[in-house]
Order: structure tokens, then sequence, then C-alpha cells
């Protein structure tokens, strides 16, 4: 048994980001970060991006080893954390190994949904080794139906239709992106698929899935079907909760943490796209928010609880997508919203704001070339941190800067 | 040999804004703080090589547009956490209403 110290399952963004913000913010006792992949901590974003696009890419690792010995983080890779005893206080890995914790930060993330069909081979789209084995099929002229027109999938769509391949993306919504992106925005991107010849098909779910002599047939339940040589499926993701699950630990739509991301076990913390919490932005709606700065948010926000912080974990949600030659970028909760105002910049690109019942801005989406809605999207989350009214007027006037609704009256 | 190079005019930027400037194949980013002093840094992040002149600037702060990094652009020093390196910074001064960085 090693000395006790801050324990962190998940070497994710999340756990990495959890593991240094320790150390920066004054631990220097022990502090063990345990990963189930044999691979230094990698950045995910990149796998249905350029990580499928370019045969040549590597994991993009966050930290390099060194950084990890500098710190004095003990990092513990391909091995899962098969068991824990919040009351012995200690987790056990599935090499036999015992660690004790004081702290434990259960950071799990989350794994990709699988389809209910069997019998035909699926590709899904998780970690790196993921991306390897979906990229050596995606040779030109291959083709690849994706089941699902979330963000996964239309990344990997657009990835794939950049490599050559001719791509089918069936969404059982109306639209893509339906659950987090605002209809107008969607439709943007949805557009640029099309115009990449992308056969974007809404509306309709997959019956069946039959290998055949030469491909793949997809059954949708329209009726239709699609022959294809590679399926991959992105139809969300399950917080990866068993192990918490199995100390008794309670879950909700993820692990359940209250405010400053404790869990309901003493010493216990769950940061990432494994656990839920209030939000206190959102009248204390109970969240699970996957990205990659939610990730590191979390994690640093975390780290401070564990250490005694009081302040309860409130960042803005934030998160990009890149799709072809647009990035979009979302901030806040846009189902929230009960009502809108949208700015037609001079350049083309199109502002949504979500406003609340009282006026306040509670969501905003942007999509557009490059980084273009970048610095909007930034003042929007500066906006909806502070609680802001802004004049829906100005908020559709390109005319006003929004640095200036900075000055907007406050709600309660 | 260091040379000053014309990079703008005073009033290409914005007051607590950045524009882009790109000289012999290199960019780099010319920031206009609100009290009208101008500054140059490197113009890519140094995390993951994005054109920071797209980033918000607020506060002597420019961030990432893209992971919001985040380095005082007076100085280049890199704010924590996804950016772990300091930008370049480079010599300003304004004549006869251009902005000239210098350049080694």
């Amino acid at each position: 048994m090693t000395a006790p110290g801050m324990v962190v399952v998940g070497a994710g963004e999340c756990g990495v980001r959890a593991a240094f913000a320790l150390r920066e913010n004054g631990w220097t006792g022990p502090v063990t970060l345990v990963g189930a992949e044999p691979l230094l901590p990698y950045e995910r974003p990149p796998l249905s991006k350029a990580g499928l696009v370019s045969d040549s890419a590597g994991p993009v690792t966050i930290r390099d080893a060194g950084a990890y010995r500098d710190a004095d983080i003990e990092l513990v890779s391909g091995v899962e954390a098969a068991g824990l005893d919040t009351g012995a206080h200690h987790v056990e890995l599935a090499d036999g190994r015992r660690l004790g914790y004081e702290r434990l930060l259960l950071a799990t993330g989350a794994r990709a949904r699988p389809l209910p069909f069997d019998g035909t081979p699926v590709h899904l789209l998780r970690t790196h080794a993921d991306a390897v084995a979906l990229r050596r099929r995606l040779v030109p002229g291959t083709r690849v139906g994706v089941i699902g027109g979330g963000f996964i999938g239309l990344e990997l769509a657009a990835s794939a239709a950049a490599r050559g391949c001719p791509v089918t993306v069936v969404e059982l919504g109306p639209r893509p992106l339906g659950r987090a992106v605002p209809a107008r925005i969607a439709a943007v991107l949805a557009a640029r698929h099309v115009a990449a010849g992308i056969d974007l098909r809404c509306g309709t779910a997959v019956g069946r899935l039959a290998p055949t002599g030469t491909g793949i047939t997809v059954g949708l339940a329209d009726g239709d079907a699609v022959e294809v040589d590679v399926v991959v499926a992105g139809v969300g993701s399950v917080p990866e909760t068993a192990l918490a699950e199995r100390a008794g630990l309670a879950v909700e739509n993820g692990i359940r943490a209250d405010a400053r991301l404790a869990t309901s076990a003493p010493d216990v913390f769950a940061a990432g796209d494994c656990c839920s919490f209030p939000h206190p932005l959102y009248d204390d709606r109970r969240v699970r928010l996957e990205s990659w700065r939610a990730a590191q948010e979390q994690g640093a926000a975390a780290a401070r609880s564990m250490l005694g912080g009081p302040e309860p974990y409130a960042a803005v949600p934030w998160f990009w997508s890149d799709q072809h030659d647009l990035s979009l970028q979302v901030t806040g909760l846009t189902d929230a919203a009960v009502g809108e105002a949208v700015r037609l910049r001079p350049d083309g690109v199109e502002l949504w704001f979500g406003l609340g019942a009282q006026g306040r801005l509670l969501a905003a989406a942007g999509v557009g070339p490059g980084n273009a809605v970048a610095k909007d999207v930034r003042l929007a989350e500066m906006l909806i941190a502070r609680r802001a009214v802004p004049d829906p007027a100005a908020l559709a006037d390109p005319a006003v800067p929004l640095k200036s609704l900075l000055r907007s009256p406050v709600s309660a | 040999m260091p040379q000053w190079i014309p990079a703008c005019a005073t009033d290409d930027v914005d007051p607590e804004d950045v524009i882009p400037f790109e000289h012999a194949g290199e960019s780099y980013a010319v920031y206009r703080s609100p009290d009208d002093v101008y500054y140059a840094t490197a113009g890519h992040c140094s995390h993951e090589r994005e054109l920071l002149c797209d980033g918000l600037v607020m506060g002597g702060v420019i961030e990432c547009p893209k992971h919001n990094g985040r380095f005082d652009y007076t100085s280049g020093k890199a704010m924590g956490a996804p950016v772990l390196v300091d930008l370049r910074t480079y010599p300003t001064k304004v004549e006869g209403g251009t902005v000239y960085i210098e350049l080694a």
C-alpha cells in the first residue's frame, strides 16, 4: 500500500488538469493519476478531425512525460481501476495493486454508446486506437455510413469526405445537432455538409444493418437502404459510472456531485464527462457537460475543492466543433432559452442569442469560417456569467459592439 | 540585424483590440491598449498554433480564440493551462501615424 495522498482515476483532459492543478494550488503530498489507456494522456478533440484526416497523426499529448516527472505526479497508465472502497479509502487496480487515498477524484469520462445491432462490425470513435482503426479504412472511394448527426458524426463525416470517401449520414431527429445547437445555426452546418457532397438523411432511423458480399446494407426505417463499406456510430456517449456505482455512490445522469463537485461519499470528488452537478447560473439545474473545456475547468475546480476550497463550480458551458472550413462555438445552455435575438454580421456570419423569460442572456451560438465567431461568443459568455439582461435590439444590431453590452443591467 | 518594420497605421487597430500583421512569412499580432499604447507579439498561440488575432482582448490580456489560453500581451506571459509557454514579444514605436515593430 502506497502512502495516501491524492488519487485521480481517469487520465483524460479532466484528470490531467486536476493532477497538475493540485500542484499549482500548493499540494505537496503524493499525487497519483491512473489511466486505463496505455498511452501518455492525450487530447481527444483531434480524434474526429485532424487525427482522422492525416495518416501520420499520432496522439496529441496533453503534457510531455517530463512534465509529470517535474510535477512529481505518478502516472499509472494502461491499468483500469477495478474497485473502490470508500470506507477504507482505497482504490483497487486491475493488476491487484491497492492505492490508498486521502482524497479521490473520479474523472472516468464517458464511453461511446454502442449500436443495438449484433453481427455487423461497427466502428466507434472515442480513443486514439479507435481513430487509427477507422482511418485505416478511410481510403478514397470507401463508402462510409455514419449513424448519428451529432458532433462526432458530423465531424467524422467531414473528415471522411476530406479523405475522398462518399459519406451518408443518418440522423433520427428532424435535423442534425438537435439537442445542443439552435436550428438556424445547425442549418448553416447542414448546408455546408450537403455542399461537400455528403448525403444527409434526417428524420429516419436505422432499422437494420446487414453484411453483403460487397459491403454493408444500412436499412432505414423509411424503407430506403444505403450500401456502404464502413459503418461508424456517433450516437452519443454514456458516462463511465460503473466504478462509482459498485462503490455505492449516488448516480444521477453521471456520478452525482454537489456544487463543489463532491460526491455522496466522503473525500470522493467527481469531474468531467462522468459527473452531473447543479449549475448556479441555471437555477441549480443538474447538468452533465461533455466538452473539452468543461473537462479542464472542472478538473481544476475539483482540485481546489479537494484541497478544501469552498467555491461552487460556476463556469459558463462552452464548446466548439470544426466541420469542413467552418467552426461552431456555443456557450451557455441553449435549451434553457425561451426567446431569441439574431445578429447578422456584415461578413455574413450569423449569431444567435438565447434569452430567458426576464430577458437574461442564457446562451449564444455562432458558426463561421475559421475563428470568425470566437470574439463575439466569448463576449456572450462573459455576459451570461454576469447574468446580464442586454437590450435584445442591441444584441441584434451588428453596429453595436458586444463589448459595449458588458455595461448592461444584470438580473438579481 | 534588428530592423523597424512598419506594421500598420495607428488607427488600423481599435483601442483594446488586436490585428494581424504578416512579414516575411511570419505572423505577428499588434495590440492597442485602452490608453493607446501599442504592443506586438508572435501571431500564433504557443499551445496549438491558433491565430491570436481572432481572440478577445480585454484588460491587458489576449485570449486564444479556440482554447482560451490567456496571455498578458504587454509581456507575452502565459497565464496558465492550457498555455504554458510565453509568447515572444517585439518592441514597438509610433512615428507619423505608423506603428513599427522591431524584428530581428
